[in-house]
């Protein structure tokens, strides 16, 4: 049994999204966390202090810890963000911003 | 955009509320931050995901099913994808308003106003972790959070998992995640049994909920270790298994009950914090961490209602009794008739209450987890500043969670001190006095520049002609 199959989903075909540049299908509807957690991916930003890994952990928009850049835009929620087709998302390294 | 009643949140609380004020004539505009209606306990899989059998996830979905569709029938005008960031009180010289700012969409680059005679704020609330070293590893989660993703995603986050913590939520999030497919390890409870059996009057109505949870549990084999916590999550990049032990009667590990458990995910959770944000910006008075509220819901801002998880964490059915009682109070008080309570919603609130209090005071965290917090543990996740540093704080003499901030600056970043926040004060001693924020989130710079009016100007006037040479 997997989550789809319980509730019995008949999603849409599945799209591609780039992370970190290797493609990663995603079905319609599904956040940006959401594709990468299926994916097999658990984090995708770097703290700026101790450059340790991050992804979700509220889920729900409240800790900010699941920080992602999407299409060159950094500070990205994962866990609230919609994953679209041909969205290209790296992993945030700090703030996201070179400086 | 007016309205009558603008109700912030639309989960249970700010859906019966919206409703119960539209049933009474009120014109009613109902706001989210989501996608679609439902709050956190009704969370829907994404639309696109197209599932023909949500309630699969669910609890009480037959409730859900007569909100969403009593909410179709209705003219409530619902506004999805609106990050409300500020309330502004505002006064136009004949009756005094509200002004609801409210952030567009994912991309959130964009604010909209709502101005609303009565405001309901039903903001729910968020989860309470403390921590303890290995939390910030990535496949470490809060059991809300595993629940969340699960609902609207239908996705989980690994396939072992341990369910870990304390509180009502540990039990739904455990069976949702082996209905699911995940091999839940343990439900890692560090309230005993006979603690809860104290309370067993006030409890006696949710023991059916937890009996058919406990059913379901078995049927999974999962485990449930009562009195046990979980003293460190494991892992170099991400999480590959906890240590747990068991607790004395004092709260304190029991030596040499350590015993290790694999997994790919810990979903944990230590209770709720009321979303509060919105109303102390607006000055409402707080009792402890909650918005306090009279028997109508009424805050002590006039104007001002609130509802559900924000006056207080006491589950989804208290959130709807509070809801529907404060709609007839803002509808009795636009239309100038009496109040008229509902003798089941009244009941049914006081019953609940009584229960919430009883858990929570049931459910305690261990007494003396500050014990197992290493000084090396990050404690506030944005800043990552240490137990370490918290503890030096102190001793340079910090006595409330503002000067350790100062300080530390644990509680200055991203989340602004929600998640950090329970744990510096049970490190520090401090008591935990929700911060006023002037915004509930984030705001562009551009979106607050946008928001300075500048008051009309006559023309200016034109520079004297330059004269010729005379």
């Amino acid at each position: 049994m997997n989550p789809l199959e319980l509730a019995r989903a008949r999603p849409g075909p599945a799209f591609t999204v780039e992370f970190d540049g290797r493609r990663v299908p995603a079905l319609p509807g599904r956040t940006v966390a959401a594709v990468l957690w299926e994916a097999g991916v658990t984090s995708w930003r770097s703290t700026r202090r101790g450059g340790r890994p991050r992804g979700v952990f509220c889920g729900i928009g409240v800790c900010f810890d699941c920080l992602v850049t999407v299409n060159d835009r950094p500070g990205q929620r994962a866990c609230l963000v919609p994953a679209r087709p041909g969205d290209v998302i790296r992993t945030q390294e700090g703030t996201g911003h070179a400086d | 955009m007016r309205t009558d009643l603008a109700v912030i949140g639309a989960g249970p609380a700010g859906l019966a509320g919206a409703l119960a004020a539209h049933a009474r004539g009120v014109r009613v505009t109902l706001v989210d931050a989501a996608p679609a209606p439902g709050g956190q306990f009704h969370r829907q899989p994404a639309s696109g995901l197209r599932a023909a059998r949500p309630q699969a996830l669910h609890h009480q979905w037959r409730t859900w099913t007569r909100l969403h569709a009593a909410l179709a029938a209705s003219t409530v005008r619902l506004l999805t994808d609106h990050h409300v960031w500020c309330v502004e009180r505002v006064s136009d010289g004949r009756a005094d308003g509200f002004v609801v700012h409210a952030l567009l969409g994912p991309e959130q680059e964009r604010s909209v106003e709502l101005h609303a005679t009565a405001l309901l704020l039903a903001t729910g609330g968020y989860e309470t972790v403390l921590p303890f070293p290995g939390w910030t590893l990535p496949g470490v989660v809060t059991a809300g959070g595993a629940q969340a993703m699960l609902k609207a995603g239908l996705v989980v986050p690994g396939r072992t998992a341990v369910v870990a913590g304390t509180g009502p939520l540990l039990l739904p999030v455990a069976t949702a995640l082996a209905a699911a497919g995940v091999s839940v390890a343990a439900v890692v409870e560090s309230t005993g049994p006979r603690r809860l059996a104290r309370y067993g009057g006030a409890l006696a109505g949710k023991l059916p909920e937890a009996a058919g949870y406990a059913v379901r549990l078995l049927r999974h084999r999962v485990p449930c270790l009562a009195r046990h916590t979980v003293l460190r999550a494991h892992g170099d990049d991400r999480v590959t298994g906890v240590t747990v032990a068991a607790l004395d009667a004092q709260g304190r590990v029991r030596p040499r009950t350590e015993r290790f458990l694999p997994c790919h995910t810990l979903a944990v959770s230590h209770g709720m914090l009321p979303h509060t944000d919105l109303a102390t910006t607006l000055g409402c008075r707080l009792d402890g961490t909650a918005v306090a509220v009279d028997d109508q819901q009424r805050t002590d801002v006039p104007g001002v209602w609130a509802a559900g998880e924000a006056t207080g964490t006491g589950g989804a059915s208290l959130a709807l009794a509070e809801g529907h009682l404060a709609g007839r109070s803002v509808a009795a008080r636009l239309h100038g008739t009496p109040y008229t309570p509902a003798p089941a919603a009244v009941a049914a609130r006081a019953r609940l209450r009584r229960a919430a209090d009883a858990l929570h005071r049931a459910c305690t965290p261990p007494a003396h987890w500050t014990d197992q917090v290493t000084d090396g543990t990050v404690v506030c996740r944005c800043e990552e500043v240490t137990a370490g540093e918290v503890r030096e704080a102190l001793g340079l003499g910090a006595g409330d969670l503002r000067s350790v901030k100062l300080l530390t600056r644990a509680g200055m970043g991203w989340c602004q001190g929600r998640i950090c926040g329970p744990a510096v004060a049970g490190l520090t001693g401090c008591r935990l006095t929700p911060p006023r924020r002037p915004f509930a989130q984030p705001v562009p710079l551009g979106v607050l520049a946008a928001q300075h009016r500048h008051e009309p100007r006559a023309e200016p006037t034109p520079p004297p002609a330059e004269e010729g040479p005379s």
